[in-house]
């Protein structure tokens, strides 16, 4: 059917090509040069971007859970706080629950959310004084240390101070083992 | 007319040489015996992964990839705008289903030797095509952006974190940000929509070029074995015996088979319908459990079952290991047998890894793990586990409850299935060592000595004492008198039959 196609098989012979032509030989490696330094000023805010957020990673800074007087003694109470770092975006996802558990006086302990195992979110048992994990069962005792399960450490804990009557935490990253709170 | 048609048809084929690549593509030579059913998986992945794609383009029409706008998309989808809600079902079982069919014609692949000899590079394409739709399935389902999804991500980023020295800065390009929120779900989706699909489809290229270039494996034969200096002139003397051009003559079934597969995705679409999304992403909602999609339960399951601290094995060690086996298989056995009936190893290594995967992943949608977060409060408890017993006992039943015991512990098959069922604990525990039990903990069972005071220890072990059929004595101390704390020692009767109180 095609074989009237003059260029059906002769298409790809062709004279021997001399590559030591200088003249095309200099463009070649200019245009590789050229290429390679556009390559590059393309690459670097594309890889810059993708990194930005490893070289300027946001370091925890101190947000107010609200006045130390909404928690009673000796109990552990949900606080909820506005990630520092929050964008207009991020709708709910914005708001970090933490545990606050104060003793008594200005003795507070604030736990972060993220079970140690897979940063599944723990709850509090009031009664029987435990926090428990739904997805893979680990539990801890009120002071946050590991009661059972598989996590390998205790819950995150933040830094806390206290000023001005309000309870204060340092916070804006998620917790896990290579970044404990 | 008729000449009109054809002058044109050879205008075409002057300028796009189609015979040729026809009888290089569709048209190309396969042994006869390869237009078999079990020849059908690799053309169902591809249909799937192209209805993926249709579906997806259109679905992407309407989806906001913003954390605080997302829901509301998939919500407009499932209820607003007009068949949205076939559309989001499509995709979401063409997804399970490519993972499906994908496995089986790995395992077809697998079992038929077709990976030996001179395809190689086949089945390494293949394993990349397999990674990369895994992580089609994964990155897709943090595109739900309900709680399972961003709790999902939550795993990955403490998978992520566990890796020593890089961890950190990994968690860190994974979310995009410092906390799960909307940059991580954009990077998701960068990944699910442009990334990975690309990567698909430049190894899906890559993939089909060697099956042209090194044929469709023939139908193996018991003891015809694969020699590198002999197989190229067999497989040419198999098609110039038995070649025929794959399209029409071997790809009937193909045909059959994707039809009824997409029937199957489409039925599947209207009648179960598109899945979730589930509770909206707010961390601050308390939930009950989080569990990933199908493809991945079985590794959720090993995250919770196997022994503590063996999880750097697990995500690091098993999945290298693994995915270096199954890559580099094609060089382990590169020559040699190439049907299933004289393979035994491979045969067991395909029954193992099924058996194996299905039963983790029933023992994930069980969770017999998770503790029942809300059995304590929310379960009945059955007359004949509290009537007839001591106001002590009672009592006991009552801590057993208020102290969430029930979240681990079932009773009569209903509670959590985190720690032993209790229907029958007196059978097999005597009260000193109930009373250690609560006490100390142990096994993976929290200590229960500080938050109980020693009046709730005695009422709780009495009636866990009292847990045991009618004609079934309780466990008694094999040795000596055992004085359980504040108490003289119960008498358990050694007659069966009689109901036994202890602590009276």
């Amino acid at each position: 059917m095609a074989s009237d196609d003059p260029h059906e098989d002769s298409a790809h012979e062709m004279p021997k090509y001399d590559y030591s032509a200088t003249r095309r030989d200099f463009m070649l490696k200019l245009g590789i040069g050229i290429n390679a330094i556009a390559g590059a000023l393309v690459g670097i805010p594309i890889i810059g971007f993708f990194v930005s957020s490893i070289v300027k990673a946001n370091q925890p800074t101190w947000v107010s859970l609200g006045s130390i007087d909404q928690f009673p003694e000796n109990t552990t109470r949900m606080a909820v706080f506005l990630n520092p770092y929050r964008t207009q975006a991020d709708g709910a996802t914005a708001n970090v629950p933490c545990w606050v558990k104060r003793e008594n006086g200005e003795t507070f302990t604030v736990f972060a959310i993220n079970c140690a195992h897979l940063g599944c979110p723990v709850r509090w048992f009031e009664q029987s004084k435990l926090f428990l994990c739904p997805c893979h069962g680990g539990a801890y005792y009120e002071d946050g240390s590991r009661a059972a399960g598989p996590p390998p450490r205790g819950l995150f804990v933040y830094e806390h101070k206290i000023e001005k009557g309000e309870l204060n935490i340092k916070a804006g990253l998620l917790p896990t083992l290579a970044n404990p709170a | 007319m008729m000449s009109t048609l054809r002058n044109v048809a050879l205008w075409l084929e002057r300028r796009l040489h189609l015979t040729k690549l026809w009888g290089q593509t569709a048209g190309h030579p396969v042994p006869s015996s390869t237009g078999s059913w079990f020849y059908t998986f690799g053309s169902m992945t591809l249909t799937c992964f192209c209805i993926q794609i249709l579906t997806g383009i259109f679905l992407a029409m309407s989806y906001v990839p913003s954390a605080a706008e997302s829901y509301h998309s998939l919500e407009l989808l499932n209820y607003s705008i007009p068949l949205g809600w076939v559309l989001r079902g499509i995709h979401f079982w063409g997804s399970t289903l490519m993972v499906i069919v994908m496995m089986l014609h790995m395992t077809q692949v697998f079992l038929w030797g077709a990976y030996k000899y001179p395809r190689e590079l086949t089945w390494m394409s293949g394993c990349v095509l397999l990674f990369v739709t895994l992580g089609l399935a994964f990155s897709g389902q943090v595109m739900r952006f309900d709680s399972d999804a961003y709790w999902g991500v939550g795993i990955g980023a403490s998978v992520a974190g566990r890796i020593p020295i890089i961890g950190e800065a990994l968690v860190h390009i994974l979310l995009g940000g410092p906390i799960i929120a909307t940059d991580a779900l954009s990077r998701f989706f960068s990944l699910h929509v442009f990334i990975l699909p690309g990567a698909l489809l430049a190894f899906v290229s890559l993939h089909l070029r060697l099956v042209l270039g090194k044929g469709i494996n023939e139908q193996p034969k018991p003891g015809v074995l694969v020699k590198r200096a002999t197989y190229d002139k067999h497989y040419s003397e198999i098609i110039k015996r038995e070649g025929v051009p794959f399209v029409p003559a071997a790809i009937n079934k193909d045909i059959v088979a994707n039809g009824v597969l997409i029937l199957v995705i489409v039925g599947l679409a209207l009648f179960v319908g598109p899945n979730g999304p589930g509770t909206p992403a707010n961390p601050t909602i308390e939930i009950a459990d989080a569990k990933p999609d199908t493809p991945f339960l079985w590794l959720f399951a090993l995250a919770a079952l196997l022994p503590n601290g063996s999880e750097p094995i697990l995500f690091f060690v098993f999945p290298t290991v693994a995915s270096l086996l199954l890559f580099l298989l094609p060089f382990i056995t590169n020559e040699g047998e190439k049907h299933w009936r004289r393979r035994p190893v491979a045969v067991a290594i395909v029954v193992l890894s099924y058996l194996g995967i299905g039963m983790l992943t029933y023992e994930a949608i069980t969770g017999p793990w998770s503790p029942h977060m809300d059995a304590w409060s929310g379960l009945p408890i059955k007359a004949e586990y509290v009537k007839e017993r001591t106001p002590v006992e009672l009592q006991g039943a009552v801590v057993f409850q208020e102290m969430q015991c029930r979240n681990c512990h079932a009773i009569a098959g209903e509670g959590g299935h985190r720690g032993p069922d209790l229907t029958r604990v007196a059978t097999r525990m005597t009260n000193p060592q109930l009373v250690r039990q609560v006490i100390q903990g142990g096994g993976n069972m929290p200590a229960y000595g500080r938050n109980l005071s020693p009046e709730q220890v005695r009422a709780l072990v009495a009636y866990l004492c009292s847990l045991h059929p009618a004609n079934v004595p309780p466990a008694r101390e094999a040795v000596g008198v055992l004085k359980p704390i504040g108490e003289s020692q119960p008498t358990p009767s050694p007659t069966p039959g009689k109901e036994v109180t202890s602590n009276q």
